[in-house]
């Protein structure tokens, strides 16, 4: 029996030279529904060391969801003749449009400045492609803009420090989605970093998707737009000649 | 009670919507107007993206104005060939409208335009409530009635050649005139989301001279079915019609509007047009502090 379950993990044990990640999401497919105001996604997963054994000095994870990329135009105001209007604009090829991530310890005392960009580690680490001719100061102001913005809307998160390691070699994160996430296919991307260095990384698919009557709504006004446009004609019509008729026999 | 509203891709409390499209009935039914002028700007107070808050906004006003419609047509308080002809227009602006509202769009300019359009009519319409408003109550306190006006219609519509009869409005007038009002009110209809009753019935009553008591109907009438029109054009080209935030606008706002019509009868008019004039003042003057003050988001986010 030993034998046999030696046989069986035989292939894992080989291949197992560096750590690997088991990693896993609560939910693969977040659905949006009518009450929906957002969710939180547990990431979580096994640590798996070649020797069975967790090093003496413990490892970090960092966990990271991340959305769709979008095609994006950034707009700024500046005030022209007394008034507020947008002057400058810059464009970026590839701003996710949702990005999350946490960390068993602050990211700058993880990995240095050039690993974080390597892997995006941080909302000040994404690589946006810009597109448009704007000096790299200007890139530079429009991509805090956006920061910023996706921050106060919870679209960017960062959670430093709350990655729970447990005895090693379990970890687990709460990542939270914001009501205004975009339907689509998401990633959930686990590093582990050992000295400064990502020894594993791992992935898994979350996909965020309108359900029942939500997605039938915005197939509707994309697909039969002539149609969807009389149903809201025909609902407004229809609501306000009833309230006038019942009106008139109160 | 939080909705999620597919559209607009964003969850808000339903009963705030409710409420919201309750008090523009409310003040739609007392006043006579569509109330438009109001739904577009709190809807993005409230965070709904500008073009999702213009284009249902629209379908509130038909709702807003459809019993309305339906009353004055009872009492043949409409001209209808009027109304048609202010209908032909109002689809030519809309029409209009989208275009500009896709230019506006690509250079980035759409919510600058709609706020400082907002500030220069309000702003100009208000006034001139105000001071109409004030000087009647004045009248009406000391008894004095004011001198009747000498001019019918203002000498640039009757310049205008090709003159049809208007039975109704007691009119005689080039068909061009009320087609360009129409197309006015229209291209705001659809970039505001109002209906352009606010417009329309001083314009009806001091540029073309009409009879006051086919005004009312005779906008209503155009506003329905210039309203209805927009609906549509948005479906087809921004495909930004929500029908959830619509359904809870139009839910709030045709009790309203009963609710206001009761108010109304019980009011003078002319109190009710002070009133209303100052509405529409304040609104202006938020949105012209709004373009003047530093705004909270420096930064726009458009998605290609």
């Amino acid at each position: 029996m030993a034998r046999l379950l030696m046989f069986a993990f035989a292939p894992l044990m080989l291949a197992a030279r560096a750590p690997m990640l088991v990693p896993d999401v609560s939910q693969r497919e977040v659905e949006i529904q009518y009450s929906f105001t957002g969710a939180e996604l547990l990431l979580f997963g096994a640590i798996v060391y070649p020797d069975g054994k967790a090093p003496q000095k413990p490892a970090d994870i960092v966990v990271v969801l991340k959305g769709p990329d979008q095609s994006i135009t950034m707009r700024e105001k500046q005030k022209v003749a007394g008034i507020w209007v947008n002057a400058d604009s810059a464009q970026f090829r590839s701003a996710p449009s949702f990005y999350a991530m946490a960390s068993s310890r602050p990211i700058d005392r993880i990995v240095d400045e050039r690993t974080a960009a390597i892997y995006e580690l941080g909302v000040d680490k994404l690589q946006l492609s810009p597109a448009s001719l704007n000096d790299s100061d200007e890139i530079q102001r429009f991509q805090t803009g956006l920061v910023d913005l996706r921050r106060k809307t919870g679209l960017f998160v960062e959670r430093p420090g709350t990655v729970e390691i447990t005895d090693g070699v379990l970890y687990r994160a709460r990542l939270p989605l914001s009501a205004r996430v975009i339907v689509g296919d998401y990633t959930a991307e686990t590093f582990l970093v050992q000295d400064g260095r990502v020894v594993a990384a791992a992935v898994r698919d979350v996909t965020i998707r309108k359900s029942g009557f939500e997605r039938f709504i915005a197939l509707a006004a994309q697909n039969w737009s002539f149609l969807y446009g009389l149903t809201a004609v025909a609902l407004a019509v229809g609501l306000g000649w009833a309230a006038g008729a019942v009106a008139r026999r109160i | 009670m939080d909705l999620y509203l597919p559209i607009a891709n964003l969850s808000v409390n339903a009963f705030v919507i409710i409420g919201l499209g309750g008090v523009v009935g409310l003040l739609s039914g007392m006043f006579g107007v569509g109330g438009g002028f109001l739904t577009t700007p709190l809807l993005i107070f409230y965070g709904i993206p500008p073009t999702v808050a213009a284009a249902s906004a629209a379908s509130q006003v038909t709702g807003a104005s459809v019993s309305g419609v339906f009353t004055h047509l009872s009492r043949k308080t409409v001209d209808i060939d009027m109304g048609i002809v202010m209908v032909v227009g109002g689809i030519v602006g809309a029409l209009i409208g989208t275009a500009l509202f896709r230019l506006l769009q690509t250079l980035g300019q759409i919510d600058t335009a709609i706020a400082i359009l907002y500030v220069l009519m309000l702003g100009s319409i208000g006034m001139l409530m105000a001071k109409e408003s004030i000087q009647s109550i004045v009248a009406l306190r000391s008894g004095v009635r004011p001198t009747a006006k000498k001019r019918r219609h203002h000498p640039l519509i009757a310049a205008l050649p090709m003159r049809w009869r208007f039975y109704r409005s007691g009119l005689y007038i080039s068909p061009l005139a009320p087609f360009l009002l129409g197309v006015t009110t229209g291209i705001l209809t659809m970039l505001l989301g109002v209906g352009g009753g606010f417009i329309m019935v001083p314009a009806m009553l001091y540029l073309l001279g009409m009879t006051t008591q086919v005004v009312v109907g005779t906008s209503l009438f155009q506003i329905l079915f210039v309203t209805i029109a927009t609906t549509m054009m948005h479906s087809m080209t921004t495909k930004a019609v929500d029908l959830v935030l619509a359904l809870l606008l139009l839910i709030g706002s045709v009790v309203g509007a009963q609710v206001g019509a009761r108010i109304s009868m019980t009011v003078r008019p002319e109190y009710l047009r002070m009133i209303l004039a100052f509405i529409v003042l304040v609104v202006a003057i938020r949105m012209a502090l709004g373009l003047g003050y530093r705004p909270d988001e420096i930064y726009t986010v458009q998605i290609q």
